[in-house]
């Protein structure tokens, strides 16, 4: 590659290279993410998964009498039932390289964190295997919402703002 | 045996490999090399309940197809130098069971293909047995699940990743009697750790960059040998993003790798425009042995290739390392492999 090979203008022996060189050096040839891409793609996937689980809601809605309060929780079901199909199916981690947070996100993405991990571990047994490490990605997400409730919570108290529901 | 320069063993009796084999998954079996391979699994499961399972099927099946390959009966077969990636190298541990020979189990990552082919090599060149088989394997689920997210995880992965190769290649190396037509193993130079501070474990090509650079430089350092003297040096798995690197490195040491072909294992197993999955390109012990012990043995037998130098590349890391936020250290092995018909 002549015509990158004066790029990061380095030209040391690599003996005598160090990292800071080298990290410099290597870096024009290193792809970045291509942020901007990942951005639309992400608001498109995470948007039409936001889409389909409204209209879920409205079909309860309208079908079973719901009012809006009441579908919620059959919705967030639903959604949670297709993405551990598709990631039984082995679809959803293929979404998921084209979709990336628009994936992850929702709450089909927190589903199949824990689907995915209870499938790969079930070959250890059910307790030390699916029991143990079902949350092994899934719980970080637990620990750091509830962490971050319980701070916000605070900041509301100390406001006298009260807590609502 | 003798020892050129401070890195690279010289084998005085040029032990022969007697026959190889390369097994691999479905998805290689859609790349490129399809019809070099010589055995293809239709499914990434082998019939197996487990991943892991499956990887140690694909370890004994390459290790059977690689004796009958050099005709050679399985009583006759004297040890086993093998690793592969999992915790506690278990897959070749495993696969040792069935073959009931003294083994030696050994760890080099991805360039483990090179080091239990010198091991090997070494053995039968210092009179230590006639009969040597050196192996390993990969799964991509298998090292998906230990080193990355489960396999069904929806993560998405950055340009710089790599796809782990399932296959597993293994070689039967012989005593040179004379009557073997090669190919023959003449060099060996064993790399030291570099580590150049890299940290991102989805960019190993970047890292071991400098590995595969150091080694090739050494290997020439020691031999006396320009790049011209090969028809074909391939790194093991840098994928697009390392051989540029590399190429740089070697270029700024002013090594004249323009005299030979230089290309990557990690290139040369899939089709990365029509296969967009491996991203940047294979990796995994099973690349650069399926490729070596499948396409490049079978090029010197049809006499396209006369001498031949892998390097085969490893980023030594685990989860633990990188989650403690260490860098990568990597090493790469090189072994000279020229086919018969000069010297002896």
């Amino acid at each position: 590659m002549p015509a990158k090979s004066n790029q990061s203008g380095i030209n040391k022996r690599l003996d005598d290279m160090t990292s800071e060189e080298y990290k410099k050096l290597s870096k024009p040839y290193v792809p970045g993410r291509p942020v901007f891409k990942n951005c639309i793609r992400a608001f498109l996937i995470g948007g039409l998964i936001c889409v389909i689980g409204q209209g879920i809601q409205s079909g309860f809605m309208s079908v079973f009498g719901m009012n809006s309060k009441e579908a919620a929780s059959p919705t967030v079901a639903l959604l949670i039932l297709i993405s551990v199909i598709l990631t039984s199916l082995g679809v959803y981690d293929k979404i998921a390289q084209w979709a990336g947070a628009g994936s992850a996100v929702p709450v089909t993405g927190f589903a199949n964190s824990m689907c995915s991990a209870a499938l790969e571990h079930r070959s250890e047994g059910l307790v030390l295997g699916v029991g143990g490490n079902m949350f092994k990605l899934a719980g970080s997400v637990i620990v750091f919402g509830t962490v971050a409730a319980f701070l916000v919570g605070i900041v509301y108290a100390l406001l006298g703002l009260g807590g609502s529901h | 045996m003798k020892k050129l320069g401070s890195q690279t063993w010289q084998f005085t009796t040029r032990p022969v490999i007697l026959g190889s084999s390369a097994v691999v998954g479905p998805e290689e079996g859609e790349g490129p090399l399809a019809s070099d391979f010589d055995f293809i699994f239709d499914s990434l499961e082998m019939g197996e309940k487990t991943w892991e399972k499956a990887e140690r099927a694909l370890f004994m099946k390459a290790s059977v197809m690689a004796l009958e390959n050099a005709g050679l009966d399985e009583e006759k077969l004297e040890y086993f130098v093998g690793g592969d990636l999992m915790n506690q190298i278990i897959s070749s541990s495993f696969a040792a069971r069935k073959l009931g020979v003294p083994y030696l189990g050994v760890f080099g990552a991805c360039s483990t293909s090179m080091e239990s082919l010198a091991i090997a090599a070494m053995i039968v060149d210092s009179g230590g047995g006639k009969y040597a088989l050196a192996g390993t394997a990969s799964h991509n689920c298998t090292v998906e699940k230990q080193f990355r997210y489960p396999t069904e995880y929806g993560s998405q992965k950055p340009p710089t990743s790599q796809y782990t190769v399932t296959g597993s290649g293994c070689a039967v190396v012989g005593q040179n009697d004379g009557t073997a037509k090669g190919p023959y193993i003449v060099f060996a130079t064993l790399g030291k750790i570099m580590d150049l501070g890299l940290k991102d474990p989805l960019n190993m090509g970047a890292a071991m960059a400098p590995a595969a650079a150091d080694t090739i430089l050494s290997h020439f350092r020691d031999t006396g040998l320009s790049p011209g003297h090969y028809d074909l040096i391939v790194t093991g798995d840098l994928a697009t993003v390392g051989l540029p690197i590399a190429k740089k490195l070697l270029a700024d040491e002013g090594i004249p790798m323009e005299e030979t072909t230089f290309n990557d294992c990690g290139l040369l197993i899939y089709d990365l425009d029509k296969q967009k999955y491996t991203i940047a390109g294979g990796s995994g012990c099973g690349c650069s042995a399926v490729v070596t012990y499948g396409h490049i043995l079978k090029r010197m037998k049809k006499g396209e290739l006369k001498r031949v130098l892998i390097v085969a590349t490893g980023a030594l890391l685990s989860p633990l390392s990188y989650q403690q936020g260490e860098s990568i250290p990597c090493v790469a092995h090189a072994i000279a492999l020229e086919s018969g018909g000069e010297g002896a």
